[in-house]
């Protein structure tokens, strides 16, 4: 089956700094892909390169197997809620229904229609006084009715309440659940995206430090606490993302696929949160090394 | 039809949460034979998580033989949690308050005792996996 998205040494650069180097990617079909990293990792520039809003600077990238916005047909097949989820101020929730049925020929009206009856939208209400909760919503809606196969959002839910938030996603997953699309998301909120993703990809410093499937990604990795050791002992198969030491202790995170047999460790599961913080943190240190390469 | 709640802060992953709601509701009897479970669909909205999570957890449930999928239809209960460990309830509970009232005369707090107890557990289950 084809990538939703494929990346292949995918670089973009703005004069002279990478806001996004190297990277390669492939999410598979059928998954809620979460990106996640800190602000200024190069989040919304792969997402943007993705929906094809930006050419690359170096490498590839396919999407759906074909080249981001080439044709009207690839256009038709994503659909994209952009940061702040972004709505036409001046215009009615039903001017936006009607520009989304001209402007997108695979526009379902039915669902467009029985999306803004349940969630109680006034058709006849100008965007700009919808709450914030509702205009995420109404950008949902426009995206979802033009029934892509893939659905990319830039941090749909960062400015909304917890009541808002949680309703996003819940619509979000009925769309989903319904249409068995794919979907690409970015956001901070990492508790979330531990509900709604089954793929992760963590982004830091411009470059991608983690993907793969969640499930995957948390049964191989682990955290040993145990006496003080260091950690170019531990047997080939146990990558070390993390270590920190007292005088008497260790503790460090650890990627393998083997079982952990040392008797020494306390081995403990780790929350997908943990996970995201291990490769931020470690993502960070990397990060300083090509800044010291452009001062030379 | 039985309702799915789920606890972000149990470090318990959501399908096992699914899983385990599925058979506490079958042991108490709030699910009996011929019962539907929710849809993918109406979970994955409910609680906004993915739906290939409820599915795992359905799958899961199929494979241990407590529920079947009717293609088209939905999900349906198809087993029971036998009741005769329940028989083994009683000399078990005893033999635990024995235990229990013998770790306080050890000088064991409540919370020692939790300790003791999931330690001991979790060793065995360790063993019982390797």
């Amino acid at each position: 089956m084809t990538a939703v998205l494929d990346a292949s040494g995918l670089g973009k650069r703005y004069r002279r700094r990478w806001a996004l180097s190297d990277c390669t990617l492939s999410i598979p079909p059928g998954r809620v892909a979460g990106l996640v990293g800190p602000n200024g990792a190069g989040k919304t520039t792969l997402l943007h390169l993705a929906v094809g809003l930006l050419t690359p600077t170096a490498g590839t990238i396919t999407v759906l197997g074909g080249r981001p916005a080439a044709s009207p047909q690839q256009l038709a097949r994503v659909g994209f809620v952009a940061q702040e989820t972004p709505t036409y101020a001046a215009l009615s929730v039903a001017d936006h229904l009607q520009l989304g049925a001209r402007l997108n020929p695979g526009w379902d009206s039915k669902l467009a229609d029985s999306r803004i009856e349940q969630l109680g939208l006034d058709p006849g209400q100008r965007a700009g006084k919808l709450s914030g909760g509702q205009r995420a919503q109404l950008a949902l809606t426009l995206a979802v009715a033009k029934r892509p196969e893939l659905l990319i959002l830039d941090e749909p839910v960062a400015s909304l309440d917890p009541l808002a938030r949680r309703e996003f996603l819940q619509s979000l997953m009925e769309f989903v659940a319904g249409h068995e699309a794919s979907v690409v998301l970015s956001s901070h909120l990492v508790a979330d995206l531990e509900r709604v993703c089954d793929y992760l990809i963590v982004l830091a410093a411009a470059r991608v430090q983690l993907a793969g499937e969640v499930d995957d990604l948390l049964a191989t990795h682990h955290r040993l606490t145990g006496p003080r050791r260091d950690p170019a002992t531990l047997p080939a198969g146990q990558q070390v993302i993390e270590a920190s030491h007292t005088d008497r202790q260790s503790t460090m995170i650890v990627r393998t696929s083997e079982p952990i047999h040392d008797p020494a460790w306390t081995v403990e599961q780790l929350s997908m949160e943990d996970l995201v913080l291990a490769y931020m943190a470690a993502g960070a240190t990397v990060g300083r090394r090509p800044a010291l390469e452009v001062q030379r | 039809m039985i309702e799915f709640h789920l606890d972000a802060r149990s470090g318990v992953a959501p399908y096992l949460q699914l899983i385990h709601q599925v058979r506490q509701a079958l042991r108490l009897g709030l699910l009996r034979v011929d019962d539907q479970l929710p849809t993918v669909k109406d979970v994955a909205a409910g609680l906004a998580i993915n739906p290939n999570t409820v599915l795992k957890a359905y799958r899961e449930l199929e494979y241990e033989g407590l529920v079947a999928a009717r293609p088209g239809v939905g999900t349906f209960v198809t087993g029971t949690l036998s009741d005769a460990s329940l028989a083994a309830h009683g000399p078990l509970r005893q033999d635990l308050q024995r235990w229990l009232a013998k770790a306080r005369r050890a000088g064991l707090d409540d919370e020692s005792i939790e300790a003791l107890f999931l330690n001991t557990f979790r060793a065995g289950t360790a063993q019982d996996v390797a």
